[in-house]
């Protein structure tokens, strides 16, 4: 173990690196940037053993990746925003082909306008591609939940791949002070990096993406799902043993002062911290206000979810994305988890920070106080939070 | 080792009958032997090898996407090279003209760049086949295809020129850039021999009549794409290195035959007939090309 202060994107390569992954194709775009420029640089010191490959876009990136799984190396990449737009046709078939790659993404504002700055829009719009979606609330979550995501990418009953999301700026390239663990082990949690599922391997040859009619196809998809559903268990056992090695603890879904709690906010990403700080103000006030923090959205963790939220008053859900046309991602697939159960909390959804606007913790006392008066009187269930809503451009023409 | 007598690929694929392509993947193969793994960009070749659960290839075969697979093959030479198992893996990548020269353009040329040691072999059928014949960069002049259709208003079918993908790899300066025509076997066979000796990106550009989409009477298959380089029209040579001065004509035509004895037996050119000035267009393109070797030597 070292201590090392990293930004987010340098404690992902150093992920690669101890989890001695052995091929990375990657592309620049900001935030994600420094991934590979640190992948370059470790490789060039003698301090890491990969193959890594300057790509000539992220589709390449993705591309190469899915040849080098399919060959039975440990594969990882980088990307953010448009890159992963870019890589869209390929994530599907990544999942599809059932290679666990590993990608590493700074959570960026999607084109146009331009914006370079933290939003999850970009991740959340791949969340039906197939991979595990995993999101970190700080550089020691971004190295460790990177690690998490080749456990459980590999195991099996999963064969799945899964990104790791971290938002752009605020954790990629913020230092911290990051706990780095010791290759051995990192390879006692995963094993050594041959895989060992069927590859690419002239003395057993097999057929990889062939064409397949209406007959079978569904079958594939349905597998596809029935390991989604296996990962639930497989990142709970993933997280155990995680604490047992590293002594590190994660969940899912976890929560901070929302025991007695009436009204709960749900976060997700880096300003989980900002808004544990609301809380704590809110609380001195003598305010019945918790949190819960997401780390996992694919699988979703609907189960712990509800159960956690289920004897609240309010539920206000704080989505760093938006789905335009009806709402948030998370606050979709919460309602969606309470389907068929009777007793529900009131859900609200409140989308902010998009394009790296602020967030404050005056946002989330605002957030709160809206919520509250839900108590007493009908308010509009998504609610938009430090915009502002007189900017309404007319549209003439294209912008 | 010689694996002339073994099959790589095997019989009950689903191409048209009088369809070029196996014909070149057959004997890629056979040269390459066993220790090979290959990379398919989506097309005709693809569909036809694989239709689950049934697959030709008794060698390991991947295809991921129609734009990538020249990106696919730069993980798997990385992934080798990784696990220490490069030494003697032929890593070939097959892909139609559409796959290479349009959409695929970008990966191939990006893995060219990166020097990977490939050989890429395009079969060129001059359309996109899979989808129903139409129109590719590398659809020739005056080709009929679905969307370079013939009428009133458009009395030539394609308007533009085949973009010279051969050449534009040849550009790249890698080791080895070759035409190849299964009509000319021992040239061909020459040509895969030579390349897969050779460390580094390889490509070549073969020709790949389609029954179905030029046209023509299925068992005619050989000797259409034999007129091809009779007439001129697809002419067989080689360039190491990029030294284009020093391009070598594997097969001069005692005689070149007039291209018309190409475009006669080909319904995709049939229009063109109604049109002889363009013809003649055509035959004056083809002497000028040859003109340039004619004049040196
Ligand atoms: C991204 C993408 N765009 C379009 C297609 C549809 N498509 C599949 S095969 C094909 C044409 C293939 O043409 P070519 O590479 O020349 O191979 P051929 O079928 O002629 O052998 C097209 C357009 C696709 N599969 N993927
Ligand atoms: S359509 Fe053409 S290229 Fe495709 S299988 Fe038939 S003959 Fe071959
Ligand atoms: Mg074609």
């Amino acid at each position: 173990m070292v201590m090392m202060m990293l930004k987010g994107n340098e404690a992902t390569a150093y992920a690669a690196k101890v989890a001695k992954v052995q091929v990375i194709p990657a592309y620049p775009i900001t935030p994600s940037t420094l991934f590979p420029e640190k992948v370059s640089e470790l490789i060039s010191n003698g301090e890491m053993k990969a193959e890594f490959i300057p790509v000539e876009s992220e589709h390449s990136a993705l591309s190469a990746a899915i040849g080098a799984a399919a060959t039975g190396a440990r594969t990882m990449t980088a990307t953010a925003s448009q890159g992963l737009a870019l890589m869209h046709e390929v994530l599907f078939i990544a999942s599809g082909m059932r290679l666990p790659i590993v990608m590493a993404i700074g959570n960026r504002a999607l084109s146009a306008p331009v914006n370079i700055w933290a939003e999850q829009q970009d991740t959340i719009a791949q969340r039906d591609s197939g991979w595990l979606q995993f999101y970190a609330e700080n550089n020691q979550e971004a190295l460790d939940l990177s690690l998490i995501a080749f456990r459980v990418a590999e195991d099996k009953r999963v064969l799945l791949p899964a990104m790791m999301g971290m938002d752009a700026f605020v954790l990629t390239h913020t230092m911290e002070p990051v706990d780095v663990p010791d290759e051995s082990l990192v390879e006692k949690y995963l094993g050594p990096p041959e895989q060992k599922y069927p590859t690419l391997n002239p003395s057993q040859p097999s057929t990889f993406g062939a064409f397949v009619f209406p007959e079978h196809y569904m079958e594939f998809r349905y597998s596809q799902f029935v390991a989604m559903e296996h990962s639930k268990k497989v990142i709970d056992e993933a997280f155990e043993e995680f604490k047992n090695i590293f002594g590190r603890e994660y969940r899912k879904v976890s929560g901070f002062m929302n025991e007695d709690a009436d009204i709960l906010l749900i976060s997700m990403g880096s300003m989980t911290g900002t808004a544990r700080e609301a809380i704590r103000k809110l609380r001195e006030k003598g305010e019945k206000v918790g949190l819960i923090k997401l780390s996992v959205f694919r699988p979703f963790p609907k189960e712990e979810l509800v159960e956690i939220t289920k004897n609240a008053r309010i539920v206000a859900v704080v989505d760093r994305n938006i789905s335009i046309g009806f709402a948030g991602a998370i606050f979709t697939e919460l309602v969606a988890s309470y389907n068929n159960i009777e007793k529900k909390p009131k859900i609200l959804n409140f989308i902010l920070g998009l394009g790296g606007r602020d967030i404050r913790v005056e946002d989330y006392i605002e957030i709160y106080n809206r919520a509250k008066e839900a108590e007493n009187r009908g308010v509009k269930e998504i609610q938009w939070i430090n915009v502002d809503e007189d900017a309404v451009y007319e549209v003439e023409g294209p912008l | 080792m010689n694996y002339e007598n073994q099959e790589f690929f095997a019989p009950g694929h689903r191409a048209c009958a009088g369809c070029a392509a196996p014909i070149i993947v057959k004997w890629v193969l056979k040269i390459a032997g066993p220790n090979t793994i290959i990379v398919n960009a989506t097309g005709c070749l693809e569909v036809f090898s694989t239709p689950y659960p049934h697959s030709s290839w008794r060698l390991p075969w991947i295809h991921v996407a129609f734009e990538n697979a020249s990106a696919v093959a730069s993980g798997i030479d990385a992934a080798l090279k990784a696990q220490g198992k490069r030494e003697g893996t032929n890593i070939i990548i097959f892909g139609g003209d559409g796959g290479t020269s349009d959409i695929g353009l970008q990966s191939l040329s990006g893995m060219a760049e990166r020097g990977h040691d490939i050989l890429y072999v395009m079969y060129d059928n001059e359309a996109y086949m899979n989808t129903g014949i139409q129109r590719s960069s590398s659809t020739p002049f005056g080709a009929w295809t679905t969307t370079s259709q013939v009428g009133p208003y458009n009395i030539i079918g394609k308007n533009e020129f085949k973009k010279p993908i051969a050449e534009i790899m040849a550009a790249h300066k890698i080791p080895y850039v070759a035409t190849v025509n299964p009509a000319f076997l021992p040239d061909m066979k020459m040509k895969i021999e030579k390349a897969l000796k050779i460390k580094g990106p390889k490509f070549i550009h073969a020709i790949s009549s389609c029954t179905t989409g030029w046209r023509h009477d299925p068992s005619k298959t050989v000797e259409i794409m034999r007129l091809a380089t009779e007439t001129g029209i697809f002419p067989l040579w080689e360039i190491e290195n990029g030294d284009f001065l020093k391009m070598k004509l594997t097969y001069v035509p005692k005689q070149r035959k007039p291209v018309e004895e190409y475009f006669k037996p080909q319904g995709r050119f049939r229009h063109l007939f109604q049109n002889p000035e363009k013809i003649k267009e055509i035959q004056k393109m083809v002497d000028e090309w040859w003109a340039k070797f004619e004049n040196k030597n």
